[in-house]
């Protein structure tokens, strides 16, 4: 069922049209409101009227996560707090978060656009939604949360974790659509099994999964084992949190909802605008928020954009699931981990040497983390008890910093490859391309 | 009497033990006595060698993690009650034992005991006024 009829089957002409006058008044609002912008389109000589054709989108230089991270806390908002009504920021676990304000029109535009993903999912005032993702002031619990009820749903908030709650609430509250991680999914569908909840008590029929890179192999394995359609939704705090993107039930690659975000993909290394169909790097422009306007963000995230038609009678724009990153940030657990935060936390302590390596898996459908250190003979004695401490404090050190446990293995000196230029620091078992 | 004792870190996969062995093999260095401390993710060769120094730059040229320490040698009668004896001793004062191996000397009817107590001092006092033989670096290495 499509949401907004008239939104999400305008035509090529019509889309481009609404797209370029928005992106017009945006520019303009963010030249005239925010320092930020100024400043940058002062630099590259660019006012908003040079924008005349939406190809004149390349003129304007891009944003990156650590710009908005440098105008911490407000420094972003084209409005006054006062017509700010509500916050949100990134977990800011390498630093300071990037915060995200929203006016009553924001908070509008954001249920429109969930809603229109949860509706891809078949969602209507007839479902009952558990929505398993965090509130707070991660954006996926309340940004599911305004998109349900604006279709009219049955919203339980019911938020992360406590996972016998959980199934209680899936039996009892007879949910018919969830939303979480892939990964969580993938959990619950375990413990249902163990549990041996029989089916007839799942009324489950769908699940909007996201937060997270996950794979087609996992998608079979959820559907077979839930029983749902399994989709994928995207979306990024920085721009407005979940419904930046949304599969239809055709799941061959996300419909953007590009009335409110403008996406481009470039060459992560020459910055160049790639044509259509080509993999690199997802640029958003968001077209009509009013709080905190971002002219083309690097997501860093990896995807090719499709157009044509789909067989769900959208004309949304469609992107491939995610299948990378163009920088060496990492999701475990949903939480971003950069390895320059690992490495901090590895050089306070004494005598520590900084060779080291990352390894990311997902053993049993939950990401883990292991830390492989070269072992020094500051960390070493002849006791296996002083070994094992020297573990265990260097496992805390990194979970002061990055907020995750993770498994730190010492390792022999010079065992962990070195090389001329950038260290390979990271090894990703996840498979998600 | 103390004794110079060497560590190596192993890590815990194939071939690592034999690569210590092979090195200090290739330099000609004895191993009087040998011990492995192993747990599920590394293990501690311990050893005692005849000139520690040169063991421990021949092992750290070739990329192991060494700590030269200090350990406490006796010896013990090779025969039951033996180590009976010896740890009765310490245990009457309190001392805690950190690890300890032995090895059993050929041409006497002795057995080689290397102890690590918390308090190396302590040991070596107790064990000195129970009449314990504290072998000296000399006598090890002659054995």
């Amino acid at each position: 069922m499509i949401y907004n009829e008239k939104a999400e089957r305008m035509s090529a002409q019509e889309k481009e049209k609404l797209q370029l006058k928005q992106l017009q008044v945006v520019v303009k609002k963010a030249y005239e409101n925010v320092p930020y912008y100024r400043q940058r389109l002062d630099e590259v000589g660019i006012t908003p009227e040079d924008i005349q054709t939406l190809k004149d989108i390349e003129k304007i230089p891009f944003t990156t996560k650590s710009d908005l991270r440098d105008a911490y806390p407000f420094g972003m908002f084209a409005v006054s707090t006062d017509d700010i009504v509500e916050i949100h920021t990134t977990s800011g676990t390498t630093g300071k978060p990037t915060v995200s304000g929203y006016t009553q029109k924001d908070l509008e535009i954001w249920g429109e656009v969930v809603a229109r993903a949860l509706s891809m999912a078949g969602a209507t005032k007839k479902d009952i939604v558990q929505n398993c993702y965090g509130y707070g002031l991660f954006t996926g619990g309340l940004g599911v949360h305004y998109g349900g009820q604006k279709i009219g749903c049955t919203v339980i908030p019911i938020s992360a974790g406590n996972t016998q709650r959980q199934i209680e609430v899936i039996q009892d509250f007879k949910s018919t659509i969830i939303t979480c991680t892939p990964s969580y999914a993938m959990y619950l569908a375990e413990v249902l099994e163990r549990e041996e909840i029989p089916r007839k008590d799942i009324k489950l029929k769908a699940g909007v999964f996201g937060a997270e890179m996950w794979t087609e192999e996992m998608r079979a394995e959820i559907e077979r084992r839930l029983n749902v359609s399994a989709l994928n939704i995207y979306g990024l705090t920085e721009i407005i949190g979940p419904g930046v993107a949304q599969e239809c039930m055709e799941k061959n690659g996300l419909h953007i909802f590009d009335d409110h975000f403008y996406p481009e993909i470039v060459d992560p290394q020459t910055l160049e605008t790639l044509p259509e169909g080509e993999k690199g790097e997802l640029v958003l422009t968001t077209l009509t928020r009013e709080g905190m306007p971002v002219l083309r963000f690097r997501t860093r995230d990896i995807t090719a954009l499709r157009r044509g038609e789909c067989g769900c009678g959208r004309t949304h724009v469609k992107m491939d699931r995610i299948t990378g990153r163009s920088d060496d940030m990492l999701k475990i657990r949903g939480v971003i981990v950069f390895p320059s935060q690992i490495e901090r936390a590895l050089l306070k302590i004494p005598g520590m040497e900084p060779h080291y390596q990352i390894i990311a898996s997902r053993p049993q459908h939950l990401d883990e983390l292991e830390v492989q250190v070269e072992t020094s003979p500051a960390l070493f004695s002849d006791e296996v008890k002083h070994v094992e401490e020297v573990k265990r404090s260097i496992e805390k050190q990194i979970h002061d910093e990055i907020g995750l446990r993770v498994n730190v293995s010492l390792v022999e000196p010079q065992s962990l490859p070195r090389s001329e230029g950038k260290a390979v620091r990271v090894i990703d078992k996840r498979k998600f391309s | 009497m103390k004794l110079k004792q060497i560590s190596v870190f192993l890590e815990n996969r194939e071939g690592r033990l034999w690569k210590a062995m092979n090195v200090l093999s290739n330099a000609g260095v004895n191993i009087r006595a040998l011990s492995i401390a192993d747990t599920s993710e590394f293990g501690i060769l311990r050893m005692i060698v005849p000139d520690p120094d040169v063991a421990k730059e021949i092992l750290e040229k070739n990329n192991f993690v060494v700590k030269v320490n200090e350990v406490i040698a006796v010896e013990v009668m090779d025969k039951p009650g033996g180590l009976d004896e010896l740890l009765g001793i310490l245990n009457q004062a309190d001392i805690n034992v950190e690890y300890l191996y032995a090895f059993v000397e050929k041409k006497t009817d002795k057995a080689i005991v290397v102890i690590r107590t918390e308090d190396l001092d302590a040991g070596i006092k107790t064990l000195e006024k129970g009449g314990i033989n504290i072998l000296k670096a000399d006598d090890v290495n002659l054995l």
